[in-house]
């Protein structure tokens, strides 16, 4: 047979149609047929992000909650987050951790206020969502509501002008800070918003139930300063703002400690802290918090223009390899090629020169600290 | 004819045989996306019609350019090299890639008309 028959059929997010309307460039992407530009490009896309404000379908990924009394230290038995003393409306990045201290998912939590029952509202990745739903459901199920919410769709607006455009919509936006949360009415829907994201910018990332998709996304469209952007800028802006890929940057091999994630483990979760351990690989990981890892995930920029990309071999002036390339692009906003690599600690130094080898050719990098364009979160 | 295509989305422009023209199609840079690097040929280099003779890199990926007949490169597009995104401003004039001198004109003869790289276009 062939592979067309084989194949299964992609899903569609609740924007699918108004992609296709848009002219969008459509890839599969974790099952789902997504727009990875639009007309304008990837490049341009990536600027206006930069500039004004950029729209996304996120609807792809995973939305669930979480719900009872238990729902957070039930939660904290599978990261090695702070969930527990996490505030009404307020926001944490995480990761749920393997046997190995190697990492299943990277995800968001947020600690959700009494119009929603005071749940943990929790966004996954696309490509992970079932299997983290499972483990979940078989890990924590019997302690706390494990629900899915398949049928809302995700938004992200994300740039400079992301708050100046969505206050149009309602001005409540305004009032929160990097990392928060809210219910907010957007073109008369009910909406649940955190301001964060995925590039670096300020920017809101809008959960609403996915009859009012459509209509929330022509809203915002319809603002002066808000411009539709794909998957492919998606992925060039998060490298420039040096956040991890989940498959790629970072996987069931890379712990925190290697992926540099360690800033996103409390210190209550630490050794010698109040609620040390109890989630999967905490010896591997307090070990390496104690003493350092072998590898460690670092910036590099290319010295010439030929981009480096992911599976790219870096290796030193007498061409001993030194660690892989695990993304790379021509970062936009510098025309230089950016890149993440795990290389040996001894050679992660900043400045310090390494080489990529691409189609043959050694290319000069220099690791580099990232960000390679600055954060610009709203932090009040 | 002067100019005739092939399956792998490029032109080639023979008016001189001695310095014929070579780039690829706009279908090409409109399936690439934003080129932002390209790796041309070396002035001198010869090369088997097939042969890879460089590489377009978009944004997202890295694709062959290939030799659509057996030739010396006697020149390539400095402009080019410079600013990638002649290739999908100018595909069909400014953006040209390398110019070769065709060895065996016979292989010419094997590749599409416009008529036909349309038809190839229309049903892919």
């Amino acid at each position: 047979m062939s592979d067309a028959v084989l194949q299964k059929p992609l899903h569609a997010t609740p924007l699918h149609a108004l992609h296709l309307e848009l002219g969008a460039k459509m890839v599969a992407f974790a099952g789902y047929d997504m727009p990875v530009s639009y007309p304008a490009g990837i490049l341009a896309e990536h600027r206006h992000c930069r500039a004004s404000a950029a729209l996304f379908d996120v609807s792809h990924m995973g939305q669930l909650r979480l719900t009872g009394p238990d729902a957070a230290r039930a939660m904290e038995s599978l990261v090695p987050m702070d969930v527990i003393d996490l505030a009404p409306g307020r926001q944490r990045y995480a990761f749920f951790t393997n046997s190995s201290g190697g990492l299943l998912d990277d995800l968001m939590i947020t600690r959700r206020g009494p119009e929603h029952g005071g749940d943990l509202f929790v966004v996954v990745n696309a490509g992970c969502k079932d299997a983290d739903t499972k483990m979940m459901a078989a890990n924590i199920g019997h302690r706390c509501g494990v629900q899915p919410l398949p049928d809302r769709a995700l938004l992200a607006l994300q740039g400079p002008k992301a708050a100046t455009a969505l206050s149009q919509l309602n001005d409540a936006v305004l009032a929160l800070t990097f990392m928060t949360g809210a219910s907010v009415t957007l073109a008369g829907a009910d909406c649940f918003v955190t301001r964060s994201g995925y590039t670096g910018e300020d920017g809101f990332e809008i959960s609403v139930h996915a009859e009012h998709a459509v209509a929330l996304a022509k809203a915002l469209l319809e603002l002066p300063e808000v411009k539709p952007a794909g998957l492919g800028a998606r992925d060039t802006l998060r490298l420039e703002a040096g956040l991890c890929l989940y498959g790629h940057d970072i996987n069931e091999t890379t712990t925190p400690v290697e992926a540099g994630l360690t800033w996103a483990i409390q210190k209550v979760r630490r050794a010698g802290g109040g609620r040390a351990g109890g989630y999967p690989g905490a010896a591997t990981i307090d070990r390496q918090l104690a003493s350092g890892a072998a590898t460690k995930r670092v910036g590099l920029v290319g010295l010439e223009r030929v981009p480096v990309r992911e599976g790219a071999p870096i290796v030193d002036a007498k061409g001993q390899k030194l660690g892989v390339v695990t993304s790379g692009t021509l970062s936009p906003s510098y025309g230089e090629p950016v890149a993440m690599a795990y290389l040996a600690v001894n050679h992660a130094l900043p400045h310090h020169e390494v080489y990529a080898e691409v189609r043959g050719k050694r290319q000069p990098m220099r690791v580099s600290p990232m960000p390679f364009v600055p954060h610009r979160y709203h932090r009040g | 004819m002067t100019t005739m295509y092939t399956d792998d989305h490029e032109w080639i422009n023979i008016e001189d045989h001695e310095a014929a023209t070579v780039g690829i199609t706009h279908h090409a840079q409109d399936a690439l996306g934003d080129v932002v690097f390209v790796d041309l040929p070396a002035i001198g280099s010869t090369f088997k019609k097939g042969d890879v003779a460089g590489v377009v890199e978009s944004v997202k990926a890295a694709a062959d350019l290939f030799m659509p007949v057996t030739g010396e490169v006697v020149e390539v597009n400095e402009a080019l090299r410079a600013d990638p995104s002649l290739a999908n401003t100018d595909p069909l004039g400014n953006g040209w890639f390398f110019k070769v001198h065709v060895t065996n004109m016979g292989e010419f003869d094997q590749l599409m008309d416009g008529p036909a790289y349309d038809l190839l276009v229309k049903n892919s």
